[in-house]
């Protein structure tokens, strides 16, 4: 394990321009939105950005994640093309789907990214899959499976968490809890405190950290990566932390107050991490401002080049059913 | 059946809740549970102020676990209430196939009729609001395909209330599976509990030339054809069967016996889909004689669903896209 990523200048920089970079792109997302520029659905993960970035900081490239339906952060922080993902957010031919997926499927095997999905919990047996391909095969890769508190209580949760406690399976289970699943928050969804108490039913390792620290998420799974990658097996890591926005663009917030939003927007997981690094002489203030401006530019690069990108082919709507043998 | 009170125009989402709320109100046994029906009011703004109404002892939020909010639902069933379940989207009807498919079709066949499951599982259903693969499915001829479920495809704001009504009436397990492109539609809707029965087709609109057979969206999809369709002197008839299971192939035979012509129009990809048990009961009866052309089946691609706008249009048959097929029946006879 190596040092916290908020003491090293080059690590901190990158942590920094990640997690600005999903802010931006994610405030893109919903303007374009707002606009009736963007079809479909999103959901956004504004105020989650520390937990994607330390996460995906503690992996290697040839490492794997599994993310989920507010999947935009994990993919960027492991290192998404911004301007295919936002091509495909935008229909377009050039996006990482073809158009085909949008928000909720995206997935890039050059980064490890094994997908987003619509389907709460539905990467969690995915996961183990993978790391058991690895595991099998001798690898010493790692999986990273990202979901929410939400999915925490899907049946899929429980046997796929099981088998990777059995088998040993190198994957780390990161449960970003956001005190919601949609409308309905963990304080009625579940009995116990933390998510993480849950890990002793499987006899894995469980610790919850603050979620919105990027330098606590960091170590935390950097333990959990260690372990994974040395064959001791799986440990649940539980990030507290909120979602600014609604679920998705159809949420009135009538299940939250106005207080406690207010709340969390105080406790912004960037602008902690800047103080933190330049009260730590790590990163200059004109260091953290050029950070912020390469991260709107980046964004606006993306919007432009995925505009202008030709939109999605209708005609061949049947060519990717099946894969050719 | 029919309008025996008294008729307004209100929403498919305001007749779904009606039902339910006027079903709560005559039977404590009624309960809804399902993932944010509470204070959001539902994903599509279904249950809206029943919460409020109802308290959440009877509007149960629950967390997101689909296998066992059914299996919840059949138990307690079994125990003598009558569930409805809320599955936010159909397409979540996969995590809990194994209460849906293997205990509640069954429960009443294995058990020798000792015990029945009458409960009501609600989803919506089919594509046409950009939520990609896993959102927009249409899986109702798998539930079809399940001896032990009544499957009910309400197309109308007037049967999105009846048929609910005798959905919860009904002892046994029943799967309705609602269009999220119709829940903001409005009709004529009795004010009064009036049930539609389960297992009897709507003829829509008789027309001389053609018959179509439609469910779900295609039913208002296959009217506005029919429109422009009688502007070339096509006269079209619209069948809406309602119920897949049981189904009134009654209607059927005899309109078709008389037009001569079947085109059978359905969201779901075409492949083993319901429509092909349509076209089996023709070929199988003496309907086959009386046809002056091959039936027809004109059904969404053999694909899942996409994100973007114009390929999800082009996925699943379209106003024009019935036109063309029955402008095309008429001249091959
Ligand atoms: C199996 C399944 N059930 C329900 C949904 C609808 N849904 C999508 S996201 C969501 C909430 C998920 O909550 P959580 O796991 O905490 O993730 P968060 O949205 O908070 O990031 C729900 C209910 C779904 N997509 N899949
Ligand atoms: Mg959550």
């Amino acid at each position: 394990m190596s040092t916290s990523p908020g003491t090293d200048h080059d690590t901190a920089r990158h942590a920094l321009l990640t997690m600005w970079t999903i802010r931006r792109f994610e405030e893109a997302v919903d303007d374009l939105f707002a606009r009736g520029l963007m079809h479909g659905t999103m959901h956004l993960s504004i105020g989650q950005e520390a937990s994607a970035t330390g996460a995906c900081l503690a992996l290697r490239t040839d490492d794997a994640i599994t993310s989920t339906h507010r999947g935009h952060g994990h993919c960027i922080a492991k290192g998404a093309d911004l301007t295919r993902m936002m091509a495909e957010l935008l229909a377009k031919e050039t996006g990482y789907c073809r158009g085909r997926g949008g928000s909720m499927h995206i997935a890039d095997t050059a980064t490890g990214n094994l997908g987003a999905n619509g389907i709460v919990a539905g990467g969690i047996p995915i996961a183990a899959g993978a790391a058991l391909a690895y595991q099998m095969r001798g690898e010493d890769r790692v999986v990273a499976c990202f979901f929410g508190d939400g999915a925490a209580n899907e049946g899929a949760f429980h046997e796929a968490v099981n088998l990777a406690a059995i088998w040993k399976l190198p994957v780390v289970f990161i449960c970003e809890n956001n005190k919601y699943g949609m409308s309905f928050s963990t304080e009625k969804s579940m009995a116990i405190e933390n998510i993480s108490e849950r890990a002793a039913g499987y006899g894995i390792p469980g610790v919850t950290v603050d979620g919105n620290d990027l330098d606590a998420v960091y170590d935390a799974v950097s333990t959990a990566v260690a372990r994974a990658r040395a064959g001791d097996g799986p440990t649940l890591v539980e990030n507290l932390t909120y979602r600014w926005k609604g679920h998705s663009k159809s949420d009135k917030n009538l299940y939250r107050t106005k207080e406690e939003i207010a709340d969390w927007r105080s406790r912004d997981p960037i602008l902690r991490f800047e103080a933190q690094i330049k009260e730590a002489g790590v990163l200059t203030d004109e260091e953290v401002q050029a950070v912020r401006t390469q991260a709107m530019e980046q964004m606006r690069d993306a919007v432009r080049q995925a505009n202008a990108a030709p939109d999605a082919d209708p005609s061949d709507l049947l060519d990717a059913v099946f894969a050719r043998a | 059946m029919t309008t025996a009170g008294t008729d307004r125009v209100i929403t498919y989402s305001e007749a779904v809740r009606e039902a339910i709320g006027q079903a709560m109100e005559a039977d404590d046994r009624v309960f809804m549970l399902g993932e944010d029906i509470g204070v959001y009011g539902g994903a599509f703004g279904v249950s809206g102020d029943l919460y409020h109404r109802f308290g959440g002892d009877r509007i149960r939020d629950t967390p997101i676990s689909e296998l066992g909010i059914v299996g919840a639902a059949v138990g307690a069933a079994l125990a003598g209430m009558r569930p409805i379940v809320e599955i936010q989207f159909s397409d979540f009807t996969n995590q809990a196939m194994d209460q849906i498919v293997n205990q509640a079709a069954k429960i009443h066949y294995m058990l020798g009729g000792a015990m029945s499951v009458p409960m009501v599982l609600r989803a919506p259903l089919g594509s046409g609001t950009g939520a990609a693969a896993q959102h927009s499915q249409s899986l109702e001829a798998w539930f079809a395909h399940v001896p032990g479920l009544k499957v009910v495809m309400p197309a109308t704001a007037a049967d999105a209330k009846g048929l609910l009504l005798s959905a919860i009436d009904d002892p046994n397990p029943v799967i309705v599976l609602e269009h999220k492109l119709l829940y903001r539609t409005s009709g004529p809707v009795p004010e009064e509990a009036v049930r539609v029965p389960l297992g009897k087709s709507a003829i829509r609109r008789r027309g001389e030339h053609l018959t179509v057979v439609a469910t779900g969206v295609m039913v208002s999809r296959s009217l506005e054809a029919a429109e422009i369709l009688a502007q070339d002197g096509i006269d079209i008839s619209v069948i809406d069967p309602r119920t897949l299971t049981p189904l009134d192939d009654a209607p059927i035979h005899e309109d078709v016996s008389r037009t001569g012509r079947a085109l059978l129009v359905q969201e779901a990809p075409g492949h083993v889909g319901f429509t092909a048990e349509l076209s089996a009961r023709i070929a199988e009866s003496p309907t086959i004689y009386r046809l002056l052309a091959p039936v027809r089946r004109l059904s969404g691609l053999d694909a899942p669903i996409p994100y973007a706008p114009q390929l999800e249009r082009a996925s699943v048959p379209q106003v024009e896209d019935i036109v063309e097929a029955a402008t095309k029946l008429m001249k091959e006879s």
